[in-house]
C-alpha cells in the first residue's frame, strides 16, 4: 500500500491504465497472439493431432511449394480476389448512386438490397445450389430447358463453377457496401454540387471530378474489407460443393478450404498450419498494399 | 412462519443432496462417446438400459456429437483425462489411436483371442495385435443394391442378378424429356457416394483384378482389370446410351428417395432412412454378380475401445460395459434398431435374419466381403472422385486417369505408412 502511495498522480494513472488494459491485454494474448504463434511452430512439426509432435524444419513448407494442389488453389484464392472485389465494388456503386437520387419507396428498397447480408450464408448457398441443378430440379436449367436451349454445367464444370459460387457470394455482400457507399454519398457536401449546376456541369463531369474524387476513402475502405471476405472465402465453396469440397478438380477450391481438409479430414497439422502462415501472410502483403494506397492520399 | 417453512426447506434439500452424494459415492460411472445418428443413439441408450439393469452398481453416461467434430474431439478430451472410458471408433482410425496411446487392449481373459476369431466376421482380425485384440465391434456394415418396385414394374425389368442384367435394367428405367435431358435415371452413381467402396472392392475384383496389395499398402488397380472395372463404371453415364448422370438431383439416395432413380447401390446404414419415406416401395438385393457368378462386397465397421483413461473400478465397469455390447443380445439390438448387421455368424446368419427381405442381401454379402484399409478415407475418395472427373470434365482417356490416380494413392499410402 505504502508503495502506492508513494507514487506520483501521474505514475499512478499509467498503474490504473494498465490495470484497466490487463484484460484485454490478456484476452489477446490467450486467444489471439499465443495460437497465433502456437501454429507457425506447429508449421515446422509434423502432428496427427493424436500423437506427438516432430520437429520437421521447412519440410511443410517444402511440400507445400511442390504441391501442385496448392498452387492451383492460390490461384483459385487470388480468382475469387480479383473477380470479386471489382465486380461488387462496381455493381454497389450503381446501386447505391441511383438509390441515393431516389425518394420512392427509397427505405424498402434499402431494405431489399440488405436482406442478403443478414441471411445466413449456409442456408444462401443451399438455395444457389439447388438453383445450379441440372434438369429436373434445378432451376436455371429447367428455365433453359422450357426454352430448347441447352443446360449449362454451373457446378460439375472446371471453368463456370469458380463463378456460379462467386456470384451469390457478391449479391450476398452487396447490402453492406450499399449503405456504406450511401454513407459516403451523404457526407459530400452539397455545396460543391450546388457550385458545379451554376457553372453548368456535365452529370458525367460531377460523377468524374466530385463524387468518386471525393469518395475515395469510402471506396478504399470497402475494397480493404470486400478483399480480406474474398480472400477467406469458405462457407459459400464449401455448402455448394459438400460431397466433393472444392471440386469438381480444386477448381473452386480456395486456400482455407484447403487448410481446413488438410487439418480436419487429413489430420496432418503441420502442412495445414504451414498453409495457414502463407495464407497469413498473403493477407498482411495484401493489407499493406492497400493501406499504402490510403495514405497516398 | 415463512422462517420455519424455509428452515424445513433448507432441511430437506440438504438431506436429499446428501442422499443422492450417497448413491453416488457406491456406483461407478463411466462414460460412453459415439457420434450422433439418431438410430445409433437409440440403439445405444436400449443397451445401457439393459447392462444397467443387469448391473445396478454401474451407471453409463452417453455423450454424442455430430459427426464432423467427433475425431477432434475425442483426440482432445483423451490426453487432458476428460473423455470417455469407452469410445466407439471408425476401424481405419485404430492404428492413430493405439500409436497415439489413447487406447487400451482388452484383457485377454475376457476376450480371449482363439475365442474371437472363431466367432466373430474374419475381417474383425484388423483390431488384432499377437495375441490380443485392440478393439471390438457390436455391428458390420456392407453394400447391397437398392430398387426401386414401382420403376422396375412400369419398365418391366426384374431386380438384376449380374452386372449385364444390371445395364439393361437401368437403360430399360431411364427417361429423358425431348430434348434428351435425363429426368429420371435407371441407377444412380457418384464416387462421392458409395460407389468408389463398390469400385475397389467390388468392380476391379470382379474384372479379375486385386486392388491393393501387401496389407493395403501398395496400390494394384492399375492394371487391366482396374481398367475394365473404370471403363465398366464411367460408361453408366460417359457411353452412348447414358443410363445415369453424375450430380442427377445433387445426391444419389436424394434422387432415389425421390423415386427418381431406378437402383441405388449403398450401405445398410441406409436401410433407417427409407424406411420412413412415404410413397416409396423399394428392396434390396444383394451386389450383382459378374458373368462368372462372382460376387465381391466390400464391410466396414464400427468398433468400440476402452481408452486409456480407465483405471480401477471403471477399467472393471468398462470391461463389462464392452462384454455386454458385444454379446449376442446387443447385436440383435443393433440389427433390429440400426440396421447394421451382427459381427458374428452365429447371430448375423440365423435362418430368420439370412433369410429377412431386407437385412438378407447385406448379411450374405458379408461373407464375400473384404474391408479396405485406408489409411486417410476422405482423401483415398477424392482421388477416386477425381479420377472419374479428369475423364468427364478434362476428356483424359481412362487409362491415364487410371495411372494418374493409382500413382497418388501409392503417394498417399507411402505417406502414411513411412511416418
Amino acid at each position: 500500500m505504502k508503495l502506492y502511495r508513494d507514487l506520483t498522480i501521474r505514475q499512478k494513472q499509467i498503474a490504473w491504465a494498465w490495470a484497466f488494459l490487463a484484460i484485454p491485454v490478456l484476452f489477446y494474448g490467450v486467444i489471439r497472439f499465443y495460437p497465433t504463434g502456437n501454429a507457425i511452430l506447429i508449421s515446422f512439426q509434423d502432428w496427427n493431432l493424436l500423437g506427438a509432435r516432430t520437429w520437421t524444419g521447412l519440410d511443410n513448407y517444402q511440400k507445400l511449394f511442390a504441391d501442385p494442389v496448392f498452387w492451383k488453389v492460390f490461384r483459385n484464392t487470388f480468382v475469387y480476389l480479383l473477380l470479386g472485389t471489382p465486380v461488387s465494388l462496381v455493381i454497389s456503386f450503381v446501386v447505391a448512386y441511383h438509390l441515393d437520387k431516389t425518394r420512392f419507396l427509397h427505405g424498402f428498397l434499402r431494405m431489399l438490397y440488405f436482406l442478403p447480408f443478414m441471411t445466413s450464408a449456409v442456408a444462401m448457398a443451399w438455395v444457389w445450389r439447388w438453383f445450379y441443378q441440372p434438369v429436373p430440379i434445378g432451376l436455371f436449367n429447367n428455365f433453359l430447358a422450357s426454352l430448347g436451349i441447352p443446360q449449362i454445367n454451373f457446378l460439375n464444370s472446371t471453368t463456370n463453377a469458380l463463378p456460379a459460387i462467386l456470384a451469390p457470394a457478391v449479391w450476398a455482400g452487396l447490402g453492406f457496401q450499399i449503405i456504406i457507399f450511401m454513407a459516403g454519398l451523404r457526407a459530400i457536401p452539397k455545396s460543391y454540387y450546388e457550385a458545379a449546376r451554376i457553372d453548368g456541369v456535365s452529370t458525367w463531369t460531377v460523377l468524374w471530378e466530385i463524387t468518386l474524387p471525393l469518395l475515395k476513402p469510402t471506396i478504399v475502405f470497402i475494397v480493404v474489407f470486400s478483399s480480406i471476405g474474398f480472400l477467406r472465402i469458405f462457407d459459400h465453396v464449401y455448402n455448394m460443393t459438400t460431397q466433393n469440397p472444392g471440386g469438381p478438380l480444386n477448381s473452386t477450391k480456395p486456400l482455407v478450404l484447403m487448410i481446413y481438409q488438410t487439418a480436419f479430414n487429413s489430420f496432418d497439422m503441420g502442412y495445414a498450419a504451414a498453409q495457414t502462415v502463407v495464407l497469413f501472410l498473403v493477407l498482411l502483403v495484401v493489407s499493406l498494399l492497400q493501406l499504402r494506397i490510403l495514405r497516398d492520399r | 412462519m415463512k422462517i420455519k417453512r424455509l428452515r424445513a426447506l433448507a432441511l430437506a434439500s440438504a438431506t436429499s443432496v446428501a442422499a443422492l452424494a450417497g448413491s453416488v459415492a457406491n456406483a461407478v460411472e463411466i462414460e460412453y462417446w459415439q457420434y450422433f445418428f439418431d438410430a445409433r443413439v437409440t440403439a445405444m441408450e436400449q443397451l445401457i438400459e439393459g447392462f444397467e439393469a443387469a448391473n445396478p452398481d454401474i451407471t453409463v453416461k452417453m455423450t454424442h456429437f455430430p459427426y464432423a467434430d467427433y475425431r477432434t474431439k475425442v483426440a482432445a478430451a483423451i490426453p487432458a483425462g476428460e473423455g470417455p472410458d469407452v469410445v466407439q471408433l471408425f476401424y481405419g482410425w485404430l492404428n492413430d489411436y493405439v500409436e497415439a496411446e489413447l487406447i487400451q487392449p482388452l484383457p485377454a481373459d475376457v476376450f480371449p483371442a482363439d475365442r474371437i476369431d472363431e466367432e466373430f466376421f474374419p475381417m474383425v482380425q484388423a483390431m488384432k495385435e499377437g495375441d490380443q485384440y485392440w478393439a471390438l465391434p457390436t455391428a458390420v456394415r456392407s453394400l447391397a443394391l437398392f430398387y426401386n418396385e414401382r420403376l422396375m414394374e412400369e419398365a418391366g425389368v426384374a431386380p438384376p442378378t449380374t452386372l449385364d442384367e444390371l445395364m439393361s435394367a437401368a437403360a430399360a428405367m431411364t427417361k429423358r424429356d425431348g430434348a434428351g435431358n435425363i429426368t429420371q435415371v435407371g441407377m444412380t452413381a457418384g464416387m462421392t457416394a458409395q460407389d468408389h467402396h463398390w469400385w475397389r472392392e467390388g468392380l476391379v475384383r470382379q474384372m479379375g483384378g486385386e486392388p491393393y496389395l501387401d496389407d493395403y499398402k501398395t496400390v494394384n488397380y492399375n492394371t487391366e482389370a482396374g481398367l475394365k472395372a473404370l471403363e465398366f463404371y464411367t460408361n453408366m453415364f460417359m457411353g452412348d446410351e447414358p443410363v445415369t448422370a453424375i450430380g442427377f438431383m445433387d445426391e444419389p439416395q436424394a434422387a432415389f428417395k425421390a423415386g427418381r432413380a431406378g437402383m441405388h447401390i449403398d450401405g445398410s446404414f441406409r436401410i433407417g432412412a427409407l424406411a420412413d419415406i412415404r410413397g416409396l416401395k423399394w428392396g434390396v438385393t444383394e451386389l450383382p454378380a459378374n458373368a462368372e457368378g462372382e460376387r465381391s462386397n466390400y464391410s466396414s465397421y464400427w468398433v468400440n475401445a476402452i481408452t486409456t483413461k480407465a483405471e480401477g473400478e471403471k477399467y472393471d465397469a468398462a470391461v463389462k460395459f464392452m462384454d455386454y455390447v458385444t454379446s449376442d443380445e446387443a447385436m440383435q439390438i443393433w440389427l433390429d434398431v440400426v440396421g447394421e448387421l451382427p459381427a458374428k455368424p452365429s447371430v448375423g446368419m440365423t435362418e430368420k435374419n439370412a433369410n429377412d427381405p431386407v437385412f438378407g442381401p447385406f448379411i450374405r454379402g458379408l461373407e464375400y466381403a473384404h474391408t479396405t484399409k485406408f489409411a486417410d478415407e476422405s482423401g483415398q475418395r477424392q482421388l477416386m472422385v477425381e479420377m472419374v472427373e479428369r475423364m468427364q470434365l478434362q476428356g483424359m482417356s481412362a487409362a491415364d486417369s487410371l495411372a494418374q490416380a493409382a500413382e497418388a494413392e501409392q503417394k498417399l499410402l507411402d505417406a502414411y505408412y513411412t511416418k
